[in-house]
């Protein structure tokens, strides 16, 4: 019975992938019991129940309400926050400066061209540490004082502390304005891709599409904020004690992290653009050239729709990096998880593997969501074949 | 043939992994005189506790103190492989093995004695929690920082105390936070903070690399009770007794008059508390497992505790602190060393 069932192939090759799988397991479980035993030999103590005791420490920038007396759980969320604070506006900037520069590598404006050229040679070959070294110790030792602040029309200022800038304050009626922001912003979309459909099936667009959404999105909230009586002032920063207080600060870890990761990133999203653009054949400019379309519209209509498919999945691997890369945080004292969990928390608990294995899972997720999106995004612009 | 297979292997399996589970740490004294030399974790540069010269060549009270023991364990003080860590990495270089003794300015708290699987061997030198700021500023007191811009080590039992100190005055600071006290230094210099804590030790030693270490201040405070001493991995009593007695032998020396110049003409001293420090006479080192004249070996080649500290952080160097509580217990301090009996 056993011989025959060895004889089959399918069975055989069941049997060794069991064999396989079980011998992997009995691995994973031999390192694992092997820990739990040596930090239990140690004297170390193991568990999560950290999470629940009291911080201590102070974290210069949160999204969240955060004072010491919160538990070590409230760093994890600030981080982690912080983290993803860099991440988005890293990959918003990161994407627009890596098309522009794309382009313009394109351009058959010569000095454009070169200077994109340059721009990618330069950032690219060099070291993303370095880069983000570069920026912090610039801003650092060439900006003023708090109380020689550069300042523009009194209302912006910019000094070693970082930047700041006056934050709107609404009431209760300003605040219904900006739902009514939100409201007019949701119904634009709804217009767009009504729009879409109403073309796809007629040829026709709908008619005054443009006039409409701009009415929308500024008519409404206007006339809410009229309406509900609401009041708006700007909470302006102004320099008390040691520093300015007031208004929205952006510290110079973060700005010199997410100028690094920007920059850095824009300069592989722009050889990604380069290289889809150029991946779109050239008798498909031409023809749209022949058609009349002016070269806006031959790049917007024709080119890049097609280039997107080939651009997106280099690009997720760019949002992935970058999302990794700003890990680097810690380097400059930027308190993202890295630096607050995996390096303040850690070091204060002692509980370097729970906490190092909560840090590689959240990286995990982030880049495992944003793969996920960016894969969705991807089937929405492939081509369909009819 | 199937089941054969599993006969086979899974015995096999079952050995190999009862044959390598949980590698007991063997004995960490055995291990240093195999390799021939001490692993000792220090920092990774603060002047008169442990920093490198333009030569790569140690020094410091922390340093010295490796040196001590090696000079105990292995007959040489010189036989010491130096591993500069932050504060960061500090605690996971001793747990791991990576090594044998942490000498490296670290607080004695009960978490770190508790919950890390560390125990400390005493306190080499009693620190507490200052503060530094720009003359420029006119503060006078720690009770006017409301606000401020606070450079700080992370990691640290400062950050703690730090964060206590503020909520408990009521008052507001934002931390700027540095893996090294190097960094914390730059961070100062260049204005990115207001105020530089940590140690007053520290703070002294930190002030001389600013570029212009006479526009700051250190001020009156001092918020906590820092007493810093070396660490070892818990499980290993004799090593913990070595490194404990290594630093009491010190302490006593200095209580006893004995110094690395005198240690010889020492030896035949007819005071008997001097025998048996010296291991002339009394317990010797045979109960740890050294040799006679180990104790002799760490006066001879490194010295008392008074040499120790006068050359690294007091009168024989630019730091110039005094004894204060660092003082033997005789003298108005609270160094205090059990007796050598």
């Amino acid at each position: 019975m056993l011989l025959r069932l060895w004889r089959d192939s399918a069975w055989r090759a069941v049997l060794f992938q069991v064999l396989l799988i079980s011998l992997v397991l009995l691995f994973g479980g031999w390192i694992v019991d092997n820990t739990l035993t040596n930090l239990e030999n140690r004297g170390i103590s193991t568990g999560f129940d950290f999470l629940s005791q009291s911080a201590g420490f102070g974290i210069i920038q949160s999204l969240i309400e955060y004072n010491e007396s919160l538990s070590f759980g409230h760093t994890f969320v600030v981080g982690l926050l912080n983290t993803l604070l860099v991440s988005a506006l890293g990959i918003v900037f990161a994407t627009l400066l890596g098309f522009g520069m794309g382009v313009a590598r394109l351009s058959s404006n010569w000095l454009l061209a070169k200077v994109a050229a340059v721009y990618v040679e330069v950032f690219r070959n060099i070291p993303l540490l370095l880069q983000i070294f570069f920026w912090y110790f610039a801003v650092l030792s060439v900006l003023p004082s708090p109380r020689q602040s550069l300042s523009l029309f009194d209302i912006f200022f910019l000094n070693i502390r970082g930047v700041f800038l006056p934050e709107p304050v609404f009431d209760a009626g300003g605040m219904i304005a900006v739902w009514a922001f939100v409201v007019a912003a949701v119904l634009t979309v709804g217009l767009v891709l009504l729009n879409k459909r109403q073309r796809k099936n007629t040829g026709r667009p709908l008619p005054f599409l443009k006039a409409t959404g701009a009415l929308l999105l500024i008519g409404l909230p206007v006339v809410t904020f009229w309406l509900a009586n609401g009041s708006l002032h700007w909470d302006v920063p102004h320099l008390k004690g040691f520093g300015f207080k007031g208004g929205i600060e952006l510290l110079p870890e973060l700005l010199a992290l997410w100028f690094a990761l920007t920059v850095y990133t824009a300069a592989f999203i722009a050889e990604v653009v380069r290289s889809g653009i150029e991946s779109v054949s050239k008798g498909q400019k031409e023809a749209a050239a022949a058609l009349g379309l002016r070269p806006g519209r031959v790049m917007n209509l024709v080119v890049i729709p097609q280039a997107m498919r080939v651009i997106i999945p280099p690009l997720t691997n760019q949002y992935l990096n970058l999302i990794k890369n700003s890990s680097l945080a810690t380097a400059i004292g930027y308190p993202d998880l890295v630096s607050v969990f995996a390096g303040t928390t850690l070091n204060q608990t002692g509980q370097a593997i729970e906490v190092i294995a909560m840090t590689m899972a959240v990286y995990l997720t982030i880049s495992l969501t944003v793969s996920m999106l960016m894969n969705m995004y991807n089937r929405w612009v492939a081509l369909v074949e009819r | 043939m199937l089941k054969a297979l599993v006969k086979l292997t899974l015995p096999a399996l079952l050995l190999t992994s009862a044959g390598l589970q949980a590698n007991q740490a063997g004995s960490t004294l055995e291990t240093v005189k195999e390799k021939g030399f001490l692993s000792c974790g220090v920092n990774t540069g603060l002047p008169g506790f442990s920093s490198p010269d333009d030569k790569g060549k140690w020094s410091g009270m922390d340093v010295d103190f490796c040196r001590g023991l090696a000079a105990g364990v292995l007959g040489d003080a010189n036989k010491v492989k130096y591993i500069p860590l932050t504060a960061k990495e500090r605690f996971t270089a001793l747990q791991s093995g990576e090594i044998d003794v942490l000498s490296r300015n670290t607080t004695w708290t009960l978490t770190r004695d508790a919950s890390l699987g560390l125990n400390f061997a005493g306190v080499s030198y009693y620190d507490g929690q200052g503060f530094m700021v720009s003359k420029d500023l006119g503060v006078t007191s720690a009770k006017q920082l409301d606000g401020a811009a606070v450079c700080i080590q992370s990691g640290t039992t400062s950050e703690l105390n730090l964060a206590d100190y503020f909520r408990t005055n009521g008052m507001k600071y934002q931390p700027v936070v540095f893996d090294t006290s190097d960094g914390t230094a730059k961070g100062f210099d260049s204005g990115r903070c207001d105020v530089l804590t940590s140690d007053q030790s520290q703070l002294y030693a930190l002030r001389l690399r600013l570029s212009n270490p006479g526009k700051a201040v250190v001020l009156p405070e001092v918020i906590s009770k820092e007493p810093l001493g070396p660490l070892v991995r818990q499980g290993d009593d004799q090593w913990f007794n070595i490194v404990k007695w290594s630093l009491s032998v010190m302490i006593n020396a200095e209580e006893l008059g004995v110094t690395s110049a005198n240690a010889d003409k020492m030896r035949s001293s007819a005071n008997p508390s001097i025998k048996r420090l010296l291991g002339v006479d009394g317990p010797k080192g045979k109960g740890m497992g050294l040799n006679d004249d180990w104790s002799y070996q760490v006066i001879k080649q490194v010295g008392n505790y008074s040499e120790v500290f006068e050359t690294n952080v007091g009168e024989g160097s630019p730091l110039k602190i005094e004894r204060g509580l660092n003082a033997l217990w005789s003298q108005g301090g609270i160094l205090y060393a059990p007796p050598v009996r």
